[in-house]
């Protein structure tokens, strides 16, 4: 139809995004004061309270059906709320504008269409989740800010924290991978690890002051010293923001390579992706982003240290109550950098060895997405790298929504379960749960019948699958 | 301070009559006998050997002054020799005549500078015009001259362990022939030339036989030369120069043991180490020729540790009473009346003691800071596997803990040699397997040395008694145990079970469940059954352990009665069918346990499922829905028909 063409689309974007405790201002007339950030600032302060003061009211009604698990969401035609209480009397409120189509009618006025069904709530409420970890890892609970310096240093890093962060919320992409939240494996032979436990080792005793070390290769993971929770978080700030800002100049050609330490050290591609840029400036600043883990038990506040030589990436985590010196971080990098580099080399190499050996018919032929809750560990073969403005995917939403649907049926019971679904045009998906691992695999072949493609998955799962349990 | 005598004099040494006026003592390096002759032998000859089993006494005529004395091998033949121009000999053999007979020498005008029996009836003489071979006839009482070379000699010299004999030929005296002998012939081996420190004019005798040894040091012939170096500001001093001899191929300078002071030098060679003993210092000091620091042809050694003195040493009270005195008296070292004779041999005559030196390698240990380098000398020594546990289990403990980096090298270094080991075992294993299809000779059995310290030693001696200690921090022993995994790995030997055990059980000691759940994730703990097994029993402190331990018995692939032995446990029943038709077993599973665990589930529809299965199997297998009596499933269809009803039971299909 000619009209087709004249439909603009327009995907889910934030409308509203704050952060309020309602214990703060109980009386009447200081409703102000339960507010602790509000997104956009420039809304006026009457209607700040009363969206405010909705949500409240929405959440203490459906708390009279069930006390413990009150309402997650709010679906309306125009937009969908999402609420979530990480501490206690905190609430987090995020409003997103559902998707919508602007057709011009009968008569050539545009009209909007909305498309209440097309967002998942599974997917954004992960979403809201991630803003509070986030925001967890490089500020601490809110309740330590509280004891710390009171409400005005919480609106203060409330403030500070999220003007940034939500400019980079891209929710027209947020898909599957943001429920899962998962962490990417580095494939790697058991010699290769064994070196890299080594390294890791021998740096956390000669630079004694690291608590724990995590290792990258290529932006996957393959060691992590913190626990699974904070590195998880940790994965998605090093993956979706401090990796892609640093890969610019690497990709442009690597600045200043092989540069010749003084004193003829060893010649290496280290260097800082936080903390000084340059350690030969005289006017460096040894300032480390800080960030807090194991915040349900010890809560731990530390220096992150990113150190990279080519593509193999270190953190190391110091606590904040040393102070990072020049001599330190020249330490480091000399003694770090040589051997950095030498094991990236190494990697790269035996990495490549490995591809060769198992040749390119076992490179997937197909489209999955895998993930295991026990390891957080995630594949996908949708997803193209991902970079810090967004994640593209190859397929089309309309299937990477069914993918979130059959998900959703996942989380309602604890049974392995197996759904088959046949889509539109010539794909199928199938979504198969078993004990704790997912995959989704997308198959599109002509007039492919159940039992097809029933066999087609085994193969998949005899190929990429074959040395984990997993229940055909 | 703690022990720094790294030799010592053993604690049995040889007693003779010492040396004195009315009696001679002579030293047998072949036989490693102490003759002391009385009175020219009329008052008695007695021969000591090295264990005390071994004496001999026996009288001979007195013939005049005897100036060397020798058994042949086994006791057999007896040469004396008293003039310059004969050797005489008196049978030992049962049966035989008990006779003196003499054999002059074949050159006219030649003197007898010594002999050497090279057999239990061969015998060599050197004089100075050359060397003559001899076969002793005993019951004929005559020798027969085998072969003979003339040659100027001016001294001479023998190692009776590879039976060659050294001459040392021309005006200065510094070209050496070497002679070797086997079974009746008699081999000429090519000369070679001393490089003197400097030349004397008019040319004399410039190399003296005191400066000249000759030892097997791991397995090769080795002439040691002691040179000394003039004293000149810009010399260090003297040094011991060794020429490696071997049986074919020319002599080469091999080796350069500096010693780093002057005066008079003894030397020995014990357990490989060429010891010096400097007598003015009265000092001694060891080198290895495998600790390399160089890797050129020609090696340039330092002594392995500083110089120490040998243990102080107390003439013991025990042996025969009739000797010693009531109260131990120390024993004065380096007197100028010993005598040293190799390779190993201490002799002081004056005293009647011979002595075996010996090298004890903890002083070592406590001298040398560079592990490394400590192991590589460890390593080579014969006694060394409870030193080098104890070395790796300081390493890891206490105050004097060392860096990883340190340890990884050890690690690598015990990992190399246990390699080679076994790379041996495995050759021969399989040269025998081959070898006995085909009726070649057997292969020679690898010898198993004590360098070679395997998994179960170190697991036992240091590792797992490390693990235990209480002020050890769990992230350096998690570290050290990663790094044994690892320089295992690096020489591809398998890891043992148990190692892997005890990385586990530190882990779940220490609640670092992600980081064991990494390790398994990385393959670096292998798999295996009893892993598996341990893992299931963490399930209830770390849930994940049950996934991890599923996917290591399906990876194993001959675990499949045990996965449905884990599905079962957890009323997965269905899982568990499936799981077990997907491998093709289903025909063999015990249909009481299925039915068992569907039971407990309390599901109807599911033991109804269940019971089908199980009826259509036997239809299938035997023709008959019915369950057999060693099934043991009577209980299950009498639950069935109570709760399904007996018209459910499946009737049996007419074929």
């Amino acid at each position: 139809m000619a009209t087709g063409a004249q439909e603009k689309q327009y995907p889910p974007s934030l409308l509203n995004f704050f952060v309020y405790n309602p214990k703060f201002g109980p009386k009447e007339g200081e409703e102000e004061k339960k507010i602790l950030f509000y997104h956009p600032n420039e809304v006026e302060k009457n209607e700040k309270i009363r969206n405010v003061g909705l949500c409240e009211a929405i959440i203490q009604f459906t708390r009279t059906f069930c006390p413990t698990k009150p309402a997650k969401s709010l679906h309306t035609q125009k937009n969908r709320q999402f609420f979530c209480e990480p501490e206690e009397n905190f609430w987090m409120v995020m409003v997103v504008r559902n998707p919508m189509i602007e057709k011009n009618n009968k008569d050539g006025k545009p009209v909007v269409e909305y498309q209440e069904e097309e967002i998942l709530d599974s997917v954004y409420s992960s979403v809201l989740q991630q803003c509070y970890n986030m925001y967890k890892l490089f500020n601490g609970t809110f309740a330590r800010t509280m004891e710390a310096g009171g409400v005005d240093l919480l609106k203060q890093r409330l403030e500070k924290f999220f003007y940034r962060y939500l400019q980079t919320l891209h929710l027209q992409s947020c898909d599957l991978l943001d429920i899962f939240s998962g962490i990417s494996f580095f494939p790697l032979d058991k010699m290769t690890y064994l070196k890299i436990q080594s390294f890791v080792n021998r740096m956390e005793e000669s630079l004694n002051l690291v608590k724990y070390t995590a290792f990258l290769y290529n932006d996957q993971l393959i060691w992590s010293g913190l626990e699974q929770d904070d590195m998880r978080i940790l994965y998605k700030y090093l993956t979706t923001s401090l990796f892609p800002r640093h890969s610019e100049p690497e990709l442009a050609g690597r600045d200043s390579p092989m540069r010749l330490e003084m004193a003829g050290n060893l010649l290496h591609y280290g260097r800082f992706l936080t903390g000084p840029s340059n350690l030969k400036d005289p006017e460096a600043k040894f300032r480390f982003p800080k960030i807090f883990v194991n915040t349900e038990n010890t809560d731990e506040e530390l220096h992150l240290i990113v150190y990279k030589a080519m593509s193999a990436a270190v953190c190391f985590m110091i606590n904040t109550s040393v102070e990072l010196t020049r001599e330190f971080c020249e330490q480091l990098d000399s003694l770090v950098g040589p051997q950095l580099t030498l094991l990236a080399s190494d990697i790269c190499e035996q990495y490549s060895i490995n591809r060769r050996i198992s040749g390119p018919e076992k490179e997937p032929q197909f489209k999955f997405i895998y993930f295991n809750h026990m390891n957080l560990a995630e594949k996908s073969t949708i997803h193209m790298r991902k970079t810090a403005s967004v994640s593209l995917t190859s397929i089309h939403p309309e299937l990477m929504k069914i993918l979130g649907d059959i998900n959703s049926d996942f989380s309602r019971v604890d049974d392995d379960e197996e759904i088959i679904v046949k889509a539109m045009t010539d794909y199928w998906i199938v979504g198969k749960k078993s004990d704790q691992r997912e995959l989704y695999v997308i198959l599109n072949q002509k007039n492919a019948n159940l039992i097809e493609v029933n066999e087609e998955v085994k193969k998949l799962c005899a190929t990429q699958f074959n040395n984990i349990f997993f229940l055909d | 301070m703690s022990e720094e005598h790294y030799l010592e004099l053993c604690g049995n040494p040889v007693q003779f009559e010492n040396a004195s006026s009315v009696n001679n003592v002579f030293f047998d390096e072949a036989n490693k006998q102490v003759f002391a002759v009385r009175s020219g032998g009329a008052t008695g000859v007695v021969v000591k050997g090295p264990d005390d089993k071994s004496t001999v006494a026996f009288r001979m005529d007195d013939k005049g002054e005897v100036k060397c004395i020798k058994f042949s091998f086994g006791n057999k033949i007896l040469a004396v020799q008293r003039t310059s121009k004969s050797v005489e000999f008196i049978n030992f053999i049962p049966d035989l005549l008990h006779l003196e007979y003499s054999q002059e020498c074949k050159t006219k005008n030649a003197s007898i500078l010594g002999f050497c029996w090279t057999n239990w009836n061969e015998i060599v003489f050197i004089t100075d015009q050359g060397i003559e071979f001899y076969q002793v006839l005993p019951d004929k009482r005559s020798l027969k001259l085998q072969k003979s070379q003339s040659i100027n000699v001016n001294w001479y010299m023998y190692c009776p362990v590879t039976s060659v004999i050294l001459l040392s030929t021309t005006v200065l005296g510094n070209v050496l022939q070497p002679f070797f002998f086997r079974s009746g012939t008699m081999s000429k081996i090519s000369k070679f030339e001393i490089e003197l420190p400097g030349v004397s004019k008019p040319a004399k005798l410039s190399l003296s036989e005191r400066d000249i040894a000759m030892a097997t040091i791991y397995g090769q012939l080795y002439v040691m030369y002691l040179k000394h170096h003039s004293r000149t500001v810009n010399n260090p001093g003297a040094e011991v120069v060794l020429y490696h001899l071997p049986r074919e191929g020319t002599c080469k300078k091999m080796h350069v043991l500096k010693l780093n002071t002057t005066g008079k030098f003894a030397l020995n060679v014990v357990d490989n180490l060429v010891v010096v003993h400097h007598q003015s210092s009265q000092t001694s000091m060891i080198f290895d020729i495998k600790l390399r620091d160089t890797d050129s042809t020609l090696s340039v050694h330092q002594p392995v540790v500083p110089a120490r003195s040998i243990h102080p040493y107390k003439i013991p009270l025990t042996g025969p009473a009739a000797v010693t005195t009531a109260t131990p008296v120390p024993c004065e070292l380096y007197s100028s009346t010993w005598s040293v004779f190799q390779p190993d041999i201490i002799i002081s005559a004056s005293e009647g003691y011979l002595w075996y030196l010996q090298v004890k390698l903890q002083p070592v240990v406590n001298l040398m800071k560079d592990k490394g380098k400590l192991m590589d000398f460890l390593l080579q020594r014969r006694d060394c596997k409870m030193v080098i546990v104890s070395v790796c289990f300081q390493m890891l403990n206490g105050p004097d803990k060392s860096n990883l980096s340190v340890i990884a090298t050890v690690f690598d270094k015990l990992n190399q040699v246990y390699k080679e080991y076994l790379e041996a075992e495995q050759s021969y294993t399989m040269a025998v397997e081959t070898g006995q299809s085909r009726g070649n000779p057997a292969q020679k059995r690898p010898v198993r040395t004590q360098a070679v310290i395997d998994q179960s030693d170190m697991y036992t001696h240091v590792l797992s008694v490390f693990t235990e200690k209480k002020d050890v921090s769990h992230k350096f022993i998690t570290a050290v145990l990663m790094e044994y995994i690892r320089s295992l790995n690096q020489f591809q030997i398998t890891v043992q079970h148990y190692l892997y055990e005890l990385v586990l059980k530190t882990l779940v000691h220490h609640n670092l469940f992600y980081m064991l759940h990494q390790f398994l994730q990385y393959h670096v703990l292998s798999d295996s059954k009893p892993l598996a097994c341990l893992l299931l029993s963490l399930e209830s402190t770390y849930p994940p352990a049950h996934q991890l331990s599923l996917d290591m018995l399906k990876r194993l692939s001959t675990a499949n009665d045990e996965i449905v032995e884990v599905l079962l446990s957890k009323q997965q029943v269905l899982g568990a069918r499936r799981f077990i038709r997907g491998v093709g077993g289903h025909d063999n599973i015990s249909a009481r346990k299925f039915l068992d665990a569907a039971k407990q589930t309390r599901e109807e529809m599911l033991f109804y499922t269940i019971f089908r299965f199980f009826e259509q199997r036997n239809q299938r297998l035997r023709g008959s829905p019915h369950f057999t009596p060693g099934e043991h499933c009577e209980e299950h269809v009498a639950y069935f028909k109570q709760v399904f009803g007996e018209q459910a039971l499946m009737k049996p299909t007419a074929s």
